[in-house]
Parts: structure tokens; sequence; C-alpha cells
């Protein structure tokens, strides 16, 4: 108990420590927290009329995040598969990071799925034994279970692994490696069931599609990893963490892959909507050419397709995939591409024209980008403090007293118990 | 009482959870209503409980409009399976049927406005093509020539997409053929809506504005009760009108006799002749929700 909280007041000294722009982001992240935290007041002061969000389209931007950062943090995966099944060192040495995003982009979604209920103060009646989940009937329900089940072993994972390193010892593998290897289909059932919770709806043609799915993961395996691409560089620099040039060229040939199949399934989508022409073909045509004068989504639809399409071609060629510049240039263009695909580019079209043909055009009001903007904060500031925890105690430069500092980092390679 | 049947007696599990955590507490002090938190549904609530929440219901809604409103529990009947047949060659798109809904189930009336019943304008030459239904047409020019009228309120499903997509079993299918929302139970995630094919599911998207004059007092807990800011409410055959024996205020309210109401299951009712001598049809039959609301063409 005493070592625990020796930890914890290591923790918290090394997070309140730290240089002007450490303290400045923070500061920048506690303003987006708390200017998020008063749109939230305003909305649930007013109920959900504070959205643009109406009978025709009752699920809009907060989904969309949700949907969107589900696939972020089912990324980890992308580290986890080569890390641990194919046993490639390079990235094993990196993966926590994979795992530190994932806990993050869960925070994120939980909170999105809050902030969008009509009565938030009522989420017990989803709890086993409070609540009466309708289990198994109900998709949302499985949703909850997963997404909380990936946030436990995610958590478990990475706090096991920093508690032995702060300890100067190597992890447990009968703990880790069973665990890890039990994160990848949570993982990948997070982001299906997500999926099936769109694509189970026969209300929805736009949704009501086998491909969906595979779909979701292809994407999901563009976007996190990016974010990821990018972090790995960020920590190289600033910090004395070392991650390997092979690692990431490795994630971004991965991602070269996953791009092609979500670009691929993308087309096959586009071109079965398009070819047979049947009354689904509206949502479809409304995404990308718009209905008559309705055309809200249509600059975004091009905006994503041609990010992503930029993207694969950066990530495709070698010479752009390994230097610095284009890389960064590509991740930062397909996380905007999957962005606007899962967010604007699903959600919303599967909703207009709503049952009854009805066109609302929604557009986001300021309290949702507000509230979005405060919950990114949240999931930024948690992903900070996670990864300032994480880099000393894993480089060997914050140690429980009495352990030598500097000690051979925990993480060695076929290090046993 | 419902399908699920009333819960036992003695002190449930859920009780006992209940009453031993420190949420209950925390949540008394801070003025929330602790069973609405924690407690049961209105499905699982034993014969006492009912009367006891019908009682808190009534005082409350009382206090709320500073006038007596009385909320009616009355279950099912044994024998009943309403069914609801609408004469489409007769419909000339009025709407009176709306303004009778509004008038008898208190939705609210401004921002948001909720209406349970959309009438939809069609052009006889393209027949059921919703793509190019008109819900906000002109309603003094009626019927317009070249069209046809739909009215879509809840279809009253057999597989009802609503009840199962549910997480947390707020909305469910009665015995007599009656899909409910217990407002005190839902948790606003609108999953239903999506899931709603015919767009039946209505959200209180603020406070709803319902002026204490307008109220219809006589209300039932799992009907016209007026409801909450943030959940979701639907159209239930004027569960309590019709669980007392008489027609819902739309059928009553049509000029021109297009709307027929009935226990399926009484070959002497009106809808089991409208089932035996016209065609029927329902509204997207290929999505298999089965619904207990029938469309014909009477001439």
């Amino acid at each position: 108990m005493g070592r625990l909280l020796d930890f914890a007041g290591g923790c918290v000294r090394v997070l309140a420590r730290g240089n002007r722009a450490y303290r400045a982001w923070v500061a920048l992240l506690l303003a987006m927290i708390g200017t998020g935290a008063l749109a939230y007041a305003h909305q649930a002061r007013l109920g959900l009329i504070a959205t643009h969000m109406r009978d025709q389209v009752s699920w809009a931007f907060y989904v969309g995040n949700f949907t969107f950062l589900v696939g972020v943090a089912a990324a980890a995966v992308l580290l986890v598969i080569p890390a641990y099944v194919y046993d490639w060192k390079p990235l094993k040495e990196v993966v926590i990071l994979g795992e530190l995003l994932a806990i993050s982009a869960i925070v994120m979604c939980l909170l999105f799925i809050l902030v969008d209920m009509g009565r938030p103060e009522r989420f017990l009646h989803l709890a086993p034994l409070l609540g009466t989940p309708h289990w198994p009937a109900s998709l949302l329900t499985w949703d909850a279970l997963v997404l909380n089940l990936y946030l436990a072993v995610n958590v478990a994972v990475a706090a096991h692994i920093l508690y032995r390193a702060w300890r100067g010892r190597p992890y447990d593998r009968r703990v880790v490696v069973p665990l890890v290897l039990f994160s990848i289909p949570m993982a990948v059932s997070t982001h299906t069931v997500t999926a099936f919770l769109y694509s189970g709806m026969a209300a929805r043609p736009y949704w009501n599609a086998s491909i969906l799915a595979p779909r979701f993961l292809a994407s999901a395996f563009c976007s996190g990893p990016a974010v990821l691409l990018v972090l790995f560089q960020v920590l190289r620099r600033t910090t004395g963490l070392e991650i390997k040039d092979e690692a990431i060229s490795k994630v971004a040939e991965l991602m070269a892959y996953a791009m092609f199949v979500n670009l691929f399934l993308l087309g096959a989508e586009v071109f079965k909507e398009y070819y047979s022409g049947t009354e689904h073909l509206l949502y479809t045509q409304y995404f990308w050419s718009g209905i008559g004068r309705h055309r809200a989504l249509v600059p975004f639809a091009w905006t994503g397709l041609a990010c992503s399409l930029a993207a694969f071609l950066l990530f495709l060629v070698p010479r752009t995939r390994h230097h610095p510049v284009t890389l960064n240039l590509g991740c930062a263009l397909i996380f905007a591409g999957v962005y606007i695909e899962k967010g604007m580019g699903l959600v919303i079209p599967g909703m207009t024209p709503d049952t009854l043909g009805e066109i609302y055009e929604y557009r986001p009001t300021l309290t949702e980008w507000l509230v979005a903007t405060g919950i990114f904060g949240v999931g930024f500031l948690v992903f900070t403090a996670l990864v300032k925890l994480a880099v000393p105690i894993l480089s060997g430069r914050l140690r429980a007293s009495g352990t030598a500092a500097g000690a051979p980092p925990a993480l060695a390679p076929g290090a046993a118990p | 009482m419902s399908a699920g049947g009333p819960g036992g007696g003695g002190l449930s599990r859920r009780q006992f959870l209940g009453r031993g955590l420190a949420v209950v507490a925390a949540a008394a002090a801070s003025g929330c209503r602790v069973e609405e938190l924690i407690g049961r549904s209105f499905r699982e609530l034993s014969r006492d409980d009912v009367a006891r929440v019908l009682a808190r219901a009534a005082r409350r809604q009382s206090a709320r409009f500073g006038r007596p409103v009385t909320v009616d529990g009355a279950g099912p009947l044994p024998g009943v399976d309403f069914g609801y047949g609408l004469d489409l060659s007769r419909c000339i798109g009025c709407r009176r049927c709306v303004t009778a809904c509004v008038k008898e189930n208190n939705p609210s009336r401004r921002r948001p406005q909720i209406q349970w019943i959309k009438v939809l304008e069609l052009d006889k030459a393209r027949g059921v093509d919703l793509a190019h239904a008109d819900a906000y047409y002109e309603a003094d020019a009626v019927p317009r020539p070249g069209h046809f009228y739909m009215p879509v309120q809840c279809q009253q499903c057999r597989k009802p997409p609503c009840v199962k997509v549910c997480p947390v079993g707020a909305t469910w299918k009665e015995p007599d053929g009656i899909v409910v929302v217990d407002y005190d139970w839902c948790i606003g995630c609108r999953c239903c809506m999506s899931a709603c094919p015919y767009g039946a599911r209505h959200f209180n998207w603020a406070e709803p504005d319902l002026p204490a004059d307008e109220l219809n007092p006589s209300t039932h807990y799992l009907g016209n009760r007026p409801r909450p800011k943030g959940v979701v409410e639907k159209c239930t055959f004027c569960i309590q009108r019709v669980r007392h024996g008489r027609y819902p205020a739309c059928v009553e309210a049509c000029p021109v006799g297009a709307r027929k109401f009935g226990n399926l299951l009484d070959p002497e009712s009106e809808i089991r002749q409208v089932m035996e001598r016209k065609r029927v049809f329902v509204l997207k039959e290929d999505l298999g929700t089965q619904p207990q609301f029938y469309y014909f063409y009477a001439t």
C-alpha cells in the first residue's frame, strides 16, 4: 500500500513539473475543457435543442465523433499484432504508446456518448445489476460492454508495465502476454460492434450494408496509426525515448495496405449504389452530389476523398513514405479523410433523407463544436499525462526510491520475471 | 401488468443494491429522483409498487400543472389485440387527426413541436414513393388534384425494431399489441429513432412546452402522461382511451371515416371487417416489421 502511495506521489510530482511548452500545452487543454464544460452546462439546461439535431436527424456530430474515436482506439492493434504475434522487437518497445492512445480514445468515446444522451443521469440503467441492460438484443448494450472491457484491458496492461518498470523490474509475461493477445479480438470487436450498431438497422439503407464493419476496421487501421506515427516522431525528438526508424516505416507500410483496402471497399460500395440505382442510392447521392439544392455535405465528401487519395499515394511510394515531411503530411491527410468519412460521411447521410423522405439539412451548432472541443481536450490531457509518466518510467529516469535510477530499461527483450 | 409480469414480493436484489448504495444518499441530497436513477422500470414493478408509482405520478403532474391530473395504469385486457385500418381512398389530407391527436396526447406544442401523426401528400402517378412525399403541404387546399394522402403514425409492429435496439428495455410491446415507452426509464439515446422505419418516434429536445390550460388531465402512465425533457415518446393507439373501450382520438376526429380501429381477435370488430373484405397492405413490408396498422383502398 505504501509503495502504491509512493508511486502515486511520484506520478503527481512528474505531472506537476514541466517546461514552459508543457505548461502552455496543459493550460490550453484546460481552457478547452473549461469552454466545453460551460457549453455542456448550457446544453444540459436547455436540453439537446441546443444542438441542431432534430427528429429527422436524431444522431449527428457527437455520434460521428464517437464512431471516429472508436476507430482510433482500435488502432493499437496495428502495433500489437506485429509486436506480439510476430514478436517483432522494434515495435514491442513502443506498443505501450498504442495502448495509452487507446485508453484516451475510449475515454473520449464514453464522454461523447454521455453528452449525446437525453438523460445522462440515468446512465446506470445500462449497468448490470443496477439497471436493466437489454442484453443480448441491443447492440448499444454490447457496445458499452466491449468498450469498457477494452478500456479495462488496456488500463491493466499499461498500469502493470509502468508500475513494474518504476520498481526497476521487468513486467510479468504471464500477465501481459495473455492480456495483450486478448486485446486483439477486443479491439476488433469494439469497432465491429459499433459498425453493427449501424448496419443492423434495416430502416436506414445507407448503413444496412454488410460491408460496413470491414470498412470500419480498414479506416480505423489508417486513422489511429496516423496519430501514433506523428507522436513517435515528437517523442523521439523531445524525450529520451528511443524509437527506431524501422518501427515507424513498418507502421507506415501497414497503413498503406489498410488504406488500399479502405479505398477499395469505399469504391465497391459507391459502385453498387450508383450502378444499381435503386431507391437506396438517395443517401449516397446526398453525400456525393447532393439532392436538389440540398448540398451541405458535398464539399466535405470530396475534400475527404481527396485527402484519403493523396495520403494513399504518399504512403504507397517508398520515397515519400520514408521522408519525414511527406510522411507527416500523409498522416494529417489520412486523419482528416477518415474524420470526414466517419463523422459527417457516415452518420448524417444515414439519416438524410429521413425514413419518410424528408430532407433536414443538419449542421452542428456552436454548442456542439464547443462540447466536442472540451471532450477532445479531456482526451488529449489524459494522453499527455499518460505519456508524461510513461516516458521517464520506461527510460529509467523515474524509479522507486531505493532503486538505482537509470537502471536498464525494464522492457528489455526476452526479460524474464 | 405487462409482458414482463409483476415482480415478486419482499426485498428484491435491485432494491437491496439500490438501498445499499451511497449514490442514493448523494442523489437524494441533490434533489434527484432516486427511484428514477436506480430502482426499477415500470415493467418490473410489483402490483403494490404500481399503485404507489401511479399515485406519485399523479401527484407530481398535478403539482407541475397546478390542476388535478389523473394517471391511469390500466393493463391490457385478455383476448385483445388491437389493429388499425386506414382507407387511403377516403383520406382527404385535412389533418384533423393530427389536431385531435395533439389535443388528446399532451405533446409539446412549440420548440419542439411534436406531432405523432404525419400526413404525407403523395403524387398519384408515383404511388407510395416516400422520396417525393410532402409532409408540409397547405391544409386549406385539400385534396389537391393528382395527389393522395397517406397519414403515418406508429405502426405498432409485431416485430418492433425500436424495442429490439433499446439498450435498457425502456420500450416494449404490450400483450394487446401496443408498443409503449416508460418515460421514467428512457435514457434518451435515440437508438429507437434510428431503428424506426416509420419516423414514429419523437424526442423531447427541450422541456416540453405544454400550457396548463391545454393539458388533457386524463392520462395513462404509459400513454399521454406529460413527458419530461430528454426522452422519446410515440403514438400508443391512445392507450388511455382504448383500454377503456373507446376509440383513439384520431379515429373519432376523422370527418370522412377513413380510420378504422378494433380488436383483431373479435370477429365482429370493424377492423376484422376490413381485414376480411378489403385488400390491405402494410408500409415497408420488406423490412419484416409486421405492422398492426393496415392501409387499404375501400373503393
